[in-house]
């Protein structure tokens, strides 16, 4: 009687402890609903795929219908190839195109697929052709400096000519490269015109 | 000074024989373990024992851990507007690392110690002798069985913790504070990957439950057979499984959750 008392505590125990992992899995972990049980994978290459990590999700009009699978770098084309896995259910058309998106402001970066108008369908292995790269913050900003930076330029050329030195230093980065250095010369070209407009 | 030295020495030397004697009796432990899946019944009285009197504990401190893993993180979340991510973070911190490690902690305090004191008693009142007299192996007979028990124990109750804890966190982030319900458990299962988190935090648990109790048998075996021996030996299970967790739990992270 105290025997089979015992057994029947601990079959409640464990059979507690192993719903407890499957609720874990199911209700607080994506076990049943991003499981696709099949899938095809296509292929997209991206000048720069910014912050897109494997397992990201593919959504075309907000639902998810697809995962990366996993993300490479040609050195041929200096270019990240990023491999999709969409689900079997869904068919795209061949000239659809991919666009690295960002959930929200600083939100984590997803695939949008938009359809094309081919009525041929993507297969196994194909690949999408019309890319869009990830919105990179930082050239973003830089490219604001510079414009900013340029504007200040045009205003103050006009009534002094003492301060030809300031654009001076900031017309080479512009010509060159417009990275991280072109952006320190433009602030501080905005600053010095400034001043001397005081 | 030269007592110091001889001191120093003595005190190396016998931690240096008693890392080999545990890593002896470990093996012994996996030898002999024949007896505690064949009489299973011994195994199952010790579930009873280990798993099953902890529940209590486990699950109150896994809601009270939620409860204020749900007040903590929407403190820190709305100041950036993102108290959506309160069940991202609850269940995230819960299955990675607090689940597994204040289990184990918990563990160690609540059914180490018996384990511990239990095999100590024994020694002392030289049953374990006595068992060695009946040919009986007092490792098969008595400590394969506790040190299963535990091992097979430790991830289920992890397991335990941890979606208490979800829970407790639901209770104040949702129902108490008014996070949006869908958003909660949405976010949720956006971010918890059932192999890279809930697994890993399975395996994680394993090996607690491993390292927990094997200390725990250890200890018991190796104490004084002495009331002040026992008691001794009862403190050092505490101290060093509980070192032994936060150590592995920092090997077992790095290993796990470091490559992106």
């Amino acid at each position: 009687m105290n025997r089979k008392l015992t057994d029947l505590w601990v079959g409640l125990f464990v059979v507690a402890g192993f719903g407890a992992i499957l609720i874990l899995a199911l209700k607080a972990g994506n076990l049943a609903s991003f499981n696709f049980s099949e899938t095809y994978q296509v292929l997209a290459k991206f000048d720069n795929i910014g912050g897109l990590k494997v397992r990201a999700p593919v959504k075309s009009a907000g639902v998810v219908v697809g995962r990366v699978a996993s993300v490479g770098f040609d050195d041929q084309t200096y270019e990240a190839v990023v491999t999709l896995a969409l689900d079997r259910r869904y068919g795209f058309p061949k000239d659809s195109s991919a666009k690295i998106l960002t959930s929200g402001l600083l939100g984590e970066q997803y695939i949008g697929l938009e359809p094309g108008g081919d009525t041929a369908k993507l297969a196994e292995g194909g690949k999408i052709k019309a890319t869009q790269s990830a919105i990179v913050l930082e050239t973003l900003i830089s490219q604001f400096l510079f414009s900013k930076a340029a504007e200040g330029k045009s205003d103050s050329k006009a009534p002094d000519s003492g301060i030809a030195a300031p654009p001076g230093n900031t017309a080479p980065p512009a010509i060159g490269a417009p990275g991280g250095g072109g952006k320190g010369d433009g602030k501080s070209g905005t600053k010095g015109e400034t001043k001397d407009n005081k | 000074m030269r007592l110091l030295i001889e001191a120093i020495g003595h005190w190396l030397i016998d931690a240096v024989a008693k890392v080999g004697y545990g890593a002896r009796l470990f093996g012994l432990t996996f030898r002999h373990s024949g007896m505690a899946f064949s009489r299973f019944r011994l195994t199952i009285a010790q579930i009873n024992f280990i798993g099953n009197y902890s529940l209590v504990i486990i699950v109150v401190s896994g809601l009270f851990v939620g409860f204020v893993l749900g007040l903590q993180g929407y403190n820190t979340l709305q100041r950036y507007g993102s108290e959506q991510a309160l069940g991202l973070l609850v269940a995230l911190s819960l299955v990675r690392e607090l689940g597994p490690v204040v289990t184990a902690l918990l563990f160690a305090g609540r059914a180490g110690t018996s384990i511990t004191a239990e095999i100590g008693l024994m020694k002392a009142g030289e049953q374990l002798s006595a068992m060695e007299m009946m040919a009986v192996s007092p490792i098969a007979r008595v400590l394969a069985p506790r040190f299963w028990a535990g091992v097979i124990s430790m991830p289920l109750l992890a397991a335990l913790f941890s979606a208490v804890g979800v829970f407790g966190g639901y209770i104040v982030g949702v129902q108490m504070i008014g996070v949006d319900d869908g958003a909660f458990w949405s976010q949720m299962q956006n971010g918890v990957d059932w192999k890279e988190d809930v697994g890993n935090g399975v395996i994680k648990s394993i090996v607690f439950g491993i390292a927990v109790t094997f200390i725990a048998v250890f200890e018991g075996y190796d104490s004084q057979p002495t009331p002040e021996g026992v008691s001794r030996a009862t403190t050092r299970t505490v101290v060093s499984s509980s070192l032994a967790v936060l150590f592995l739990d920092f090997i077992l992270t790095a290993l796990m959750f470091s490559r992106e």
